[in-house]
């Protein structure tokens, strides 16, 4: 059962569209990021599913309930805000009741409650602390028990460890895990860090200027980018440029810019002709000296020069240049120690199994 | 007890900054606790020339008798004193604290909205609001309540025009009744409740309202669980800036009162410098402090949260 609809939703500000158009469907107890770069309307769009904005077309569904017009305060829908927004006028305990006295819970009901749930967030004993004394991490904790307390439908997560260092959010980041696999709530987390979104979620759809560029497992969306943003913004691009020459039975090929044909398997393509861009992840791609060892029969090979190399301790990584300047990143793991590996201007052939080339449209139309 | 409730909690004096190493002075460590004491000085300095002195010199005319002619003498019987200046104007100090009470109400009920609106939609002009809030009272109090008299008069431009359209007979006062007063000090007292309302309201974060709404509040319960509490200190602030200086005033019931309206700051303003009677106009200050004073902390302790009393 789909559990967050979004059919069509645009938010225009008197200054910019935030969201163009944006139609989503979230499954129930699924873990689903929204992934772009910062100002691409992560937050508007989490704001429209909130009830703090209304949308300025399009329809919002909350199981079988059109929520379009429904104040935020009637949705069955809590959020966990990037700022935290936590009452500094309540104590721990006081704050994480505040919804469910709202609702009219019982009151013998609410204590017990209220206890469970610092104990699912690792808080016990620190219900009559203020939340000015707590620490960054025990503010964002505290944040999600007096969300999750409501048993909503749905978590809306605004970047919850953005304000937390480095050590402090992949600890949280598996704590978050947990506990939305404990209680089964669906979570629509926002996130620009990719590592995030990749780690944490079932699916990830990405966003960029207010529109969706990719909906997928983080498998799909990483390994066959569908649009150049999408295989930029998730790391290397590797990007060629290209026309599509034909299909013959499972396989496509390619005609590159800077000669030579490429593979690829036939359903990456929309298109059946016409310029193309074909591109593959930086890790994917082995790296050999020209005068070496002949291509794997059906690879895919192109010739580059390397730029320069960067020598980090378990991987080396290659910059190189094909033979119009288009630049190309390889990653290639050092398992042995390499007597000579390819420096500066070392003439080198890249190639990579065809299975792992994904295709994108080239053109992308510009946003009016 | 501080007015500005908001800074919960006070740091204690700065440091300061530790001797370069290497340059460390003679007698620097005794310096460095003295220093923000000595920084204090010139305060504590001119509060005790001007403010604490003349109020011990208030305090032992209240234990003396006798008039500015005969002489003053120390006078075991100065409980009478007290005893006497209350029962005598007992009238209009009850009636200076019921005024005073009044006028902070309704500071505070017109204030809180206007302050509210501008606080939270007034956007990139906020401040443009405050000072056109501010404006008229850039012109001196005496002048405000003058022009205020002006306006309530009989046949001035307020009164004229609703008698001449028929709207009120024509013998309708305004003037010279309590409810002249009352307006006038509402008018003028009005800055010192909105000023630090606005403070208050200022600095709420909106956040905090989403996240009300986030938890099942309505408007108005958000109002009341979050708003509310969040700008009682600007509340608790404002009321006593108005409460304390209106129990006082005399300037808006001289001109624009009459007899009966007469407040306690009339009274001790005429005995001081009128009559010179000092004993009593010392004696009715002090009671007018005491009774201040006890009402600031029940005050306090009815509002009952932390930040107000600690
Ligand atoms: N209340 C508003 N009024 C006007 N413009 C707004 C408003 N809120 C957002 N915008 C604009 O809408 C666009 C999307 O903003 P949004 O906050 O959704 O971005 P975001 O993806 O959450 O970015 P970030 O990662 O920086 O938080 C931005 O260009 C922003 O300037
Ligand atoms: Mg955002």
């Amino acid at each position: 059962m789909a559990n967050v609809r979004l059919e069509d939703v645009s938010k225009a500000f008197k200054s910019a569209v935030a969201v163009d158009n944006l139609t989503l469907t979230i499954d129930e107890g699924e873990f689903f990021s929204l992934l772009g770069p910062s100002g691409c309307g992560k937050t508007t769009t989490l704001r429209m599913i909130g009830g703090f904005e209304e949308p300025s077309s399009g329809r919002i569904w909350l199981g079988d309930e059109d929520v379009s017009g429904l104040p935020a305060h009637k949705r069955d829908v809590n959020t966990v805000f990037q700022s935290y927004a936590l009452f500094p006028h309540l104590s721990v305990a006081e704050n994480v009741a505040y919804g469910l006295k709202r609702q009219g819970v019982a009151k013998d009901e609410i204590g017990p409650r209220v206890e469970a749930m610092l104990e699912l967030v690792d808080l016990e004993g620190y219900g009559q602390r203020r939340t000015t004394q707590l620490s960054g991490g025990q503010q964002q904790r505290v944040a999600l028990a007096r969300a999750l307390v409501n048993r909503p439908q749905v978590l809306l997560l605004d970047e919850p460890l953005g304000a937390l260092d480095l050590k402090l959010r992949k600890q949280m980041q598996l704590e978050l895990k947990r506990i939305q696999s404990e209680v089964g709530i669906t979570f629509i987390y926002v996130t620009h860090d990719q590592e995030e979104a990749m780690t944490m979620s079932d699916r990830i759809a990405v966003m960029s200027a207010g529109r969706l560029e990719q909906v997928g497992a983080p498998q799909d969306v990483y390994e066959l980018p569908a649009t150049s943003f999408v295989a930029s913004f998730l790391g290397a691009s590797n990007l060629l440029e290209g026309e599509i020459e034909g299909t013959s039975g499972e396989v496509t090929k390619v005609r590159l810019g800077v000669g030579g044909t490429v593979t690829l398997p036939a359903g990456r393509l929309t298109d059946s002709e016409g310029p193309v861009a074909v591109g593959v992840r930086p890790e994917k791609l082995h790296i050999q000296t020209t005068n070496s060892s002949e291509v794997d029969r059906g690879d895919n090979a192109i010739e580059a020069t390397v730029v320069n190399s960067t020598y980090t301790g378990v991987s080396t990584s290659y910059e190189c240049a094909t033979s119009d300047g288009t630049r190309l990143v390889v990653y290639v793991q050092n398992l042995e120690r390499s007597a000579s590996p390819p420096g500066a201007g070392a003439k080198v052939r890249l190639t990579w199994d065809p299975d792992h080339t994904f295709a994108v449209s080239k053109a992308r139309p510009e946003k009016t | 007890m501080a007015l500005g409730t908001q800074d919960r909690s006070a740091p204690a004096p700065p440091e300061p900054p530790p001797d370069r190493a290497g340059g460390g002075r003679k007698g620097s460590k005794s310096r460095k606790g003295l220093a923000p004491y000595l920084l204090t000085l010139p305060g504590v300095a001119w509060l005790v020339a001007f403010f604490a002195a003349p109020l011990g010199f208030m305090f032992l005319f209240t234990f003396y008798d006798g008039t500015i002619d005969i002489g003053y003498s120390f006078t075991s019987d100065w409980p009478q004193t007290y005893f006497e200046a209350f029962t005598t104007y007992d009238t209009q100090i009850i009636r200076s604290v019921i005024y005073a009470l009044i006028v902070t109400v309704a500071t505070l009920l017109i204030s809180f909205p206007m302050m509210y609106w501008i606080a939270m939609k007034g956007g990139r002009r906020k401040n443009l609001f405050v000072l056109l809030m501010l404006l008229p009272f850039f012109t001196p109090f005496l002048i405000r309540t003058l022009a205020w008299q002006l306006v309530l008069s009989d046949q001035g431009i307020f009164l004229g025009t609703l008698k001449d359209i028929g709207l009120l007979s024509a013998d309708f006062k305004l003037l010279a009744s309590p409810l002249a007063v009352i307006s006038g000090m509402t008018y003028n007292f009005l800055p010192f409740m909105a000023l630090p309302l606005y403070v208050a309201l200022e600095k709420l974060d909106s956040s905090l309202l989403d996240a009300a709404a986030d938890l099942y509040s309505s408007k108005r319960e958000a109002f009341l669980k979050v708003t509310l509490p969040l700008t009682l200190p600007g509340v608790f602030a404002g009321s006593l800036l108005t409460f304390i200086p209106s129990v006082g005033d005399f300037i808006d019931a001289e001109i624009l009162g009459n007899p009966n309206t007469t407040m306690i700051g009339s009274i001790i303003r005429r005995q001081l410098l009128v009559n010179q009677d000092y004993p009593t106009g010392a004696a009715l200050s002090f009671l007018l402090i005491a009774g201040i004073l006890v009402a600031v902390f029940l005050y306090a302790r009815a509002l009952g949260t932390e930040e107000l009393t600690g």
